[in-house]
């Protein structure tokens, strides 16, 4: 509040107010730049590492880490650093692709039921309903029975991925509905929506001018929760068996491989169930800080 | 008060039967075949009377409404002459696996105690860690007892339950050797050595379990206690000169355990839910791993029943926890 008085300061933007108070939390930050590290890692580092994820060396097999292989290699003798790089690209693409069919199904609905009155009872209704639906089970199940259509329809891999990533995006969608909903509820009554519709200006424009840049804040929230919940649920389905393809690595699916070798190699579970904890708890940091740095009450000191 | 427990009880009957549907609607529009296991030289004819024995050669509506009827009227009355021995359902056709070929009620009144058992002390333990740690990093906020607690939940809410039990079963069985990595649901506790021996079975998958409860409960109880602790009621409370004690434990807790009551209600099902990854890690013979089984051996009437069954789980407990809602605190009225 110093350069109140003063005219001729540079207005602040709501953005740099939004960067100044995620910066004052340390946690956030720190997940930010792990998460985004990670993510950085996985895209580039298959193109430098030298090893590729499905080269089979069966002489240099169940080897421990070394300069050459530093994760070591797997019963196949293929490089551990190398399907964990091919398994995080898949893991964190499925978990984005999930977030954002989400959360578009949820801010559509959300907006709609908030927006025209006739719609909210059925709608809201309607999100009650699939929130008490049994979603892992559901979700097992609807892995099971369309996973062999959608192969042959796309390929192996390319059809569980579209398999995984609409199946968690129709079984996610909820909250962000339910939240958005109420944040246009109340936003629909403020004067400048008013001030649009006396000046005639159509729905359509008004959610897309007017009510969709307000409820960005809860809408980035839940988008950055959504890619948590994505890459969780996508490795519980690999974890089970039931996800992709058995040579096609995923965190999950590593996870689930290495369980085999528990006995032999204990320490193989151990990198990709980092991986997944370590990617999900910076993404929730990340989400917190988020939400304390969107809040205007949060801001004002 | 009545007339909304009422009113709900009428409403969850529509839910339930329009869950039922999704779910035997999405088992069986799903291209997908109970007889591709049997050998080819099987004649055609045969397979069809197979199918029919199913019950599969009938349209679908027929099929849902038997579905529902021996659902909803006949096990019921199972159930009644199991409790009473009576006869009202002999020679009634009840829902049969096809993997078993033995009514699906029955498996699951085999593995339900072992889920039970598991799934509800990890629930109780959980509750009774998270609730002082919860307390106690609400009173001292910031302090290190606080960013510790906050800390350790975080990873609780962040760490999936596939790797904290795969890890344990490392450290613990394969590396210290100290519990087994299997549960044994034959063992049966006669004496000391066998609740010994019970014990460190059940050690790794409730403290799996309980983690993820007291990561989720830990979080809320906090924020209700940070919310009531900068109440007006509280300050009066001190300036009246009650101990500190009083004040936290009676004034505050109470009246912060009522939103949290309401969240240990509505997330038991999710409980639930967790179990069926936990028990497929430490094969707990359970109500989870019966799903996954019969989800990879095709056996549709299990998987529905089952499925069917956390659905009510859920809109049971829904129910039950905006009742204890309205019955704790008297500000919310339903009517």
């Amino acid at each position: 509040m110093t350069d109140n008085n003063d005219i001729t300061a540079k207005p602040r933007s709501k953005i740099k107010d939004v960067w100044d108070q995620f910066k004052s939390h340390k946690g956030a930050l720190l997940g930010a730049i792990i998460f985004f590290s990670i993510v950085l890692l996985v895209m580039v580092g298959p193109f430098i590492w030298p090893f590729d994820a499905n080269q089979i060396d069966i002489r240099s097999r169940n080897q421990g880490p070394s300069l050459l292989h530093p994760f070591g290699t797997d019963q196949l003798g293929r490089d551990t650093l190398a399907r964990m790089m091919a398994g995080g690209r898949t893991s964190i693409a499925v978990g984005l692709a999930a977030m954002a069919l989400s959360l578009f199904f949820g801010s559509f609905i959300g907006v709609t039921a908030g927006f025209y009155k006739r719609l909210d009872g059925v709608l809201m209704r309607f999100t009650d309903l699939f929130l008490s639906l049994p979603l892992l089970p559901l979700l097992l199940v609807m892995m099971l029975l369309f996973r062999e259509p959608l192969s042959e329809a796309y390929g192996p891999e390319r059809g569980m991925f579209v398999l995984i990533v609409v199946s968690i995006g129709v079984t996610s969608w909820m909250p962000t509905a339910r939240i958005v909903r109420a944040d246009v509820l109340a936003l629909k009554e403020r004067e400048f929506v008013l001030a649009a519709k006396a000046s005639g200006t159509s729905d359509t424009l008004i959610i897309l001018r007017h009510i969709m840049p307000n409820v960005l804040s809860p809408i980035m929230v839940s988008a950055t929760l959504g890619i948590a919940n994505g890459i969780i649920t996508e490795s519980a389905l690999s974890f089970l068996g039931l996800g992709f393809p058995p040579d096609f690595p995923t965190w999950g699916r590593l996870l689930n491989d290495a369980v085999d070798y528990l006995q032999q190699f204990p320490e193989r579970v151990f990198w990709p169930g980092l991986a997944i904890s370590l990617t999900v708890l910076s993404i929730n940091y990340l989400g917190d800080g988020l939400r304390d740095a969107l809040d205007p009450r949060m801001r004002k000191r | 008060m009545l007339t909304y427990i009422a009113r709900r009880l009428l409403i969850s009957v529509p839910t339930l039967i329009f869950i039922s549907l999704v779910i035997f609607l999405l088992l069986n529009l799903a291209p997908n075949d109970p007889m591709a296991q049997v050998p080819l030289t099987v004649p055609p004819e045969v397979k069809q009377k197979m199918r029919e024995a199913l019950g599969l050669g009938q349209p679908l509506y027929v099929q849902f409404l038997k579905w529902l009827i021996q659902l909803f009227w006949i096990e019921p009355q199972v159930f009644i002459d199991y409790m009473f021995n009576t006869s009202f359902s002999e020679g009634k056709l009840r829902v049969i696996s096809w993997q078993t070929r033995s009514p699906v009620m029955d498996i699951i009144v085999q593995r339900m105690p072992q889920t039970l058992w598991v799934v509800g002390m990890s629930y109780v333990v959980g509750i009774l860690i998270a609730i002082p740690i919860g307390i106690y990093s609400a009173y001292k906020q910031y302090s290190v007892f606080d960013q510790v607690g906050t800390f350790v939940t975080m990873i609780g809410y962040s760490v999936p339950p596939f790797f904290t039990g795969v890890f344990v079963i490392v450290i613990f069985s394969v590396q210290l050797g100290w519990l087994p990595s299997i549960y044994d649901t034959t063992h049966t506790v006669v004496d000391w050595e066998t609740f010994k021996i019970q014990l460190k079975q059940m050690v790794m998958p409730v403290m799996v379990l309980a983690l993820q409860t007291t990561a989720m409960i830990n979080r809320f109880m906090r924020a209700t206690m940070l919310d009531n602790l900068n109440q007006d009621y509280v300050r009066t409370a001190r300036a009246k000169g009650l101990s500190e004690w009083t004040v936290v434990m009676i004034h505050v807790l109470r009246n912060s355990m009522i939103p949290v009551i309401t969240v240990i209600a509505l997330n038991v099902p999710a409980i639930f839910g967790g179990a069926i990854i936990t028990e497929q890690v430490f094969k707990v013979n359970g109500i989870g791993q019966q799903l996954i089984g019969a989800i990879y051996a095709n056996d549709l009437p299990t998987v529905q029943t089952i499925t069917f069954m956390f659905a009510v789980l859920i809109v049971l407990f829904n129910l039950l926890a905006d009742i204890i809602y309205g019955i704790l605190d008297p500000r919310i009225r339903y009517d």
